[in-house]
């Protein structure tokens, strides 16, 4: 990660983007069709099932309505915090982080605890067609938000304990703050789609 | 960091030393030495694969033939399959886009050298978990396509179609992130003055096929969760019983496995559009026709998945669309086909070895796209599908088109690899045996399939008069071998003994060959800036100098074991999905948690 200090020795990019958002750009739209493909088979499974509990009896909108705001609430502090970095503030750019983790991990107790509510409402991944595609969908979606978490943790540990390197840290924080906001939206998608058309 | 000074040899740094040997290969992050990892390994599936092909082929010369069971038939000729596709076919292009993308754009490496060695790294660990399935006798057995349900566990109880699912989850990460690395690497690191219309074909369709890469996968990806999660936790997607949808595995399959045909044969169109006008001294005729024709396939490639479904009953209308959009592709295809004959027209042609596969390539494609254009007509389709004829089709469009290409490939580039020439009596002979071969194998296998042989079936009754047909498409394939074995030949005694090739030897246009034989490690002293499209036919002086002249002070990244590290953890991951219980596969996730942070750290 030390490419600013090489960073005379590097050619200029073509397009004049940087080559870390490029490359992330392109990664995005490839999960684009990892989640639209999971996305369109819980559609076509989701009133497929034989044996209930059907989507409509078990869905709380109101609790997923919450963690949907605090999901949304964790892309507005990420972006806070980038904007410390590039400002130099460096007491803005922890707490935003800060706060990024904060919600994201909140947004994971809301999914941990509606996952066990299904288990003892008789809904798991063998119950139904509802029931696999549900929990293969948010299942992998949750497994995306974890892995911000980690790393968002770790750019904010890194900030923590040294020095905060704008240049350095902005880039980062800027390329895993893309990767957030992106789970963000599919949780947008899949939070209308599959509750708020159930 | 590592700076090499002007003056310095290419391995002497401010930095650590690079490591020699072995230890060079498992940590290099050159993009040269990573193409040759991947070429040499694809090169090697390619001989397994055609054993496997000659396996099947001695079993059917001759009636009711006892000498493969048919439960060995099945994992053979899935094998078979899925090695030629995953094993052969992607990663030998991967190889090409790897060696060659870089110098023709005029950059020094990847946009990522480490993730690529980590895609490298992935494909060979998930290449050889497919293949170890061998020796617990349960190597997959339900075709290259896995169709529900025959993947269930009801129909397939054994580990075979585990080691498939998760072998091509494996794969598939390897293929996006390479798609990723290419796609960058093409929009953001061309040499100044490299406008995207003075790209060179190659680069195009690799481009053109990584996007392809990276939007098939993914599809691909979520199609084997689906399968895994039945086998393995009990989920029942394609359970008619409990309303799952067989079907739904064909279209997410499909949605995949037609754009894959275009991962595999547009690079083959960037080999044979670098060859043609380099041989003919001319340039490419149509260029930009050239380019959006490529770009209009990657296009249309997407919406025509379920011409390979009408099989399956989706009704007259979704057959009509099918249909008609299938057709449509054949328009840029042709345009191509027209092109590049008329980029030989009044050209100075040289018939090298490279341009024999050139032009048999173009030949037996066509005739590979026509049978196809027959098969793309449902009706027609209902009759001949599940046949030998559509094997005969796709042979003609992967053998002839791909492996053609390649091989010529091999002819066109091996002086820019290894600094020496390729014996052309040899490579000629080589073209001629495997040329002919090809075609006494596959032709026969369209009337094979019109008298109404079953694909995937280990025997026939000698009742059917299909042995003679039979026995001709056997002697086919073992001449095949024998030109492959020529093939092998050439490359290794011209590797030690070719004559001496210098920087251009067949005069071409395009920057790779600005550079010496073999590149040196930082590939241009300098990063020329180019001006036209044929920079080496209406600018050499300026752009040799650049690239062999006095090397300007540079960055290059250093060796790194963290790819390698990083692989074994995904792999890992993948394999221990099959341990008995759940908590497994967490070592794998901590294991590549390990090297993800040590890569974020470790100084580039
Ligand atoms: C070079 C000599 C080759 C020979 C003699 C050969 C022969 C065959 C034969 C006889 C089959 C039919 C098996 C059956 O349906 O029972 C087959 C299937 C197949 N081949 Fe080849 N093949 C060759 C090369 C290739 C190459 C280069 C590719 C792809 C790049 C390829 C891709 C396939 C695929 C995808 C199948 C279908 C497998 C399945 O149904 O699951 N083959 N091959
Ligand atoms: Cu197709």
């Amino acid at each position: 990660m030390a490419q600013t200090d090489a960073h005379a020795l590097h050619p200029p990019t073509s397009t004049g983007l940087n080559t870390w958002k490029l490359g992330f750009w392109v990664f995005l739209s490839s999960e684009t069709l990892f989640f639209g493909s999971f996305i369109a088979t819980y559609m076509v499974y989701k009133s497929a099932s034989v044996v209930g509990p059907f989507p409509t009896e078990i869905l709380d909108i109101p609790l997923t309505s919450i963690s949907t705001f605090v999901l949304l609430m964790s892309s507005l502090a990420v972006v806070v915090g980038l904007d410390g970095i590039q400002k130099g503030k460096r007491k803005q750019a922890l707490a935003g982080l800060f706060t990024t983790v904060l919600l994201g991990a909140l947004f994971l107790g809301f999914q941990a605890y509606e996952f066990t509510h299904f288990y003892h409402a008789g809904l798991t991944l063998q119950t139904n067609l509802f029931g696999s595609s549900f929990f293969i969908l948010t299942g992998f979606h949750g497994a995306h938000v974890s892995i911000g978490i980690i790393w968002l943790f770790i750019l904010f540990m890194d900030i923590l304990r040294g020095p905060m390197v704008p240049e350095k840290h902005a880039l980062q924080v800027e390329v895993a703050g893309l990767y957030w906001h992106f789970v963000d939206i599919v949780w947008i998608v899949i939070f209308t789609l599959i509750y708020l058309l159930a | 960091m590592a700076t090499i000074e002007a003056h310095a040899p290419a391995h002497a740094h401010a930095g650590p030393a690079r490591p020699t040997g072995i230890r060079d290969w498992l940590s290099t992050v050159d993009h040269k030495k990573i193409g040759l990892l991947y070429g040499v390994t694809a090169l090697f599936f390619f001989l397994v694969g055609g054993i496997e092909a000659l396996l099947i082929r001695i079993q059917l010369a001759k009636p009711e033939n006892a000498f493969i069971n048919p439960d060995l038939y099945n994992q053979i000729f899935t094998m078979h399959g899925t090695t030629m596709v995953f094993l052969v076919g992607m990663p030998i292009a991967v190889a090409m886009f790897n060696y060659f993308v870089p110098l023709q754009i005029g950059a020094r490496d990847v946009a990522f050298p480490r993730l690529n060695a980590l895609s490298y790294w992935i494909f060979l660990f998930g290449a050889i978990f497919m293949n170890m399935s061998f020796l617990f006798g349960a190597a997959p057995n339900g075709g290259w396509f896995g169709y529900a349900n025959l993947s269930s566990t009801q129909y397939s109880p054994g580990l075979n179609m585990d080691f498939w699912g998760l072998g091509l989850q494996i794969l598939g990460v390897a293929s996006i992130m390479g798609g990723v690395n290419f796609i960058t690497t093409i929009i953001n690191m061309r040499a100044p003055g490299m406008r995207m219309m003075r790209v060179p074909l190659f680069s195009w369709m690799a481009l053109v096929t990584s996007f392809l890469m990276i939007t098939a996968l993914p599809v691909l990806a979520v199609a084997l969760f689906l399968m895994t999660f039945d086998r393995f936790w009990g989920t029942r997607f394609f359970d008619v019983a409990a309303g799952g949808d067989p079907v739904i595995w064909q279209h997410l399959f499909w949605m995949f496995g037609h754009p894959e045909v275009y991962i595999l044969i547009l690079p083959a169109f960037g080999i044979v559009s670098e060859i043609i006008p380099t041989n003919s001294r001319k340039p490419l005729f149509g260029y930009a026709v050239m380019v959006y024709s490529g770009v209009l396939i990657g296009i249309i490639g997407w919406g025509v998945w379920a011409h390979h479904m009408f099989a399956t009953g989706m009704g007259p209308i979704a057959d009509a669309f099918f249909t008609i959009s299938t057709m449509i592709i054949a328009i840029p295809t042709g345009v191509k086909i027209f092109n590049w004959v008329a980029t030989m027209w009044g050209g100075k042609i040289r018939f090298n070895t490279a341009m024999l596969y050139a032009v048999g390539m173009v030949a037996t494609f066509t005739i590979g796209g026509i049978s196809g254009v027959m098969h793309a007509t449902s009706p027609h389709n209902l009759q001949q599908t599940d046949t030998y004829f559509v094997v005969a089709h796709f042979h003609y469009v992967l053998v002839g088109g791909l492996i053609l290409a390649i091989f010529g490939s091999f002819y066109h580039w091996f002086p820019k690899i290894t600094g020496r020439m390729m014996d052309e009596r040899l490579g000629k002979a080589n073209f001629w045996i495997y040329f002919i071969g090809f075609n006494l194998t596959f032709m026969p296998m369209h009337w094979i399939g019109l008298l109404g042989m079953p694909r995937r079936i280990f025997t026939y009754g000698s009742d059917l008069n299909l042995a003679g047909l039979n026995q001709l498409a056997t002697a086919g394939a073992f001449i095949q071998a024998i030109g492959v074995i020529l093939l092998v030949v050439n490359i290794v005694k011209s590797a030690k003994r070719g004559v001496k090739a210098g920087p251009n030897p067949w005069g071409a246009a395009t920057l790779e060959w600005a550079t010496e034989s073999p590149p040196r490690e930082y590939n241009f002293a300098k990063i020329p800036t180019v001006h036209s499209r044929e920079p080496l036919w209406v600018e050499a002086e300026q752009i040799e100098r650049d690239a062999r002249g006095e090397p300007e002070p540079m960055h290059m990244p250093p060796n790194s074991y963290w790819p390698l590290f990083t692989a074994v953890g995904v792999t890992l991951t993948c394999v221990l999905f099959m341990a008995p219980s759940w908590w497994e596969p967490l070592i794998g996730l901590a294991w590549t948690f390990i090297g993800v942070v040590n890569w974020a750290y470790e100084p580039t």
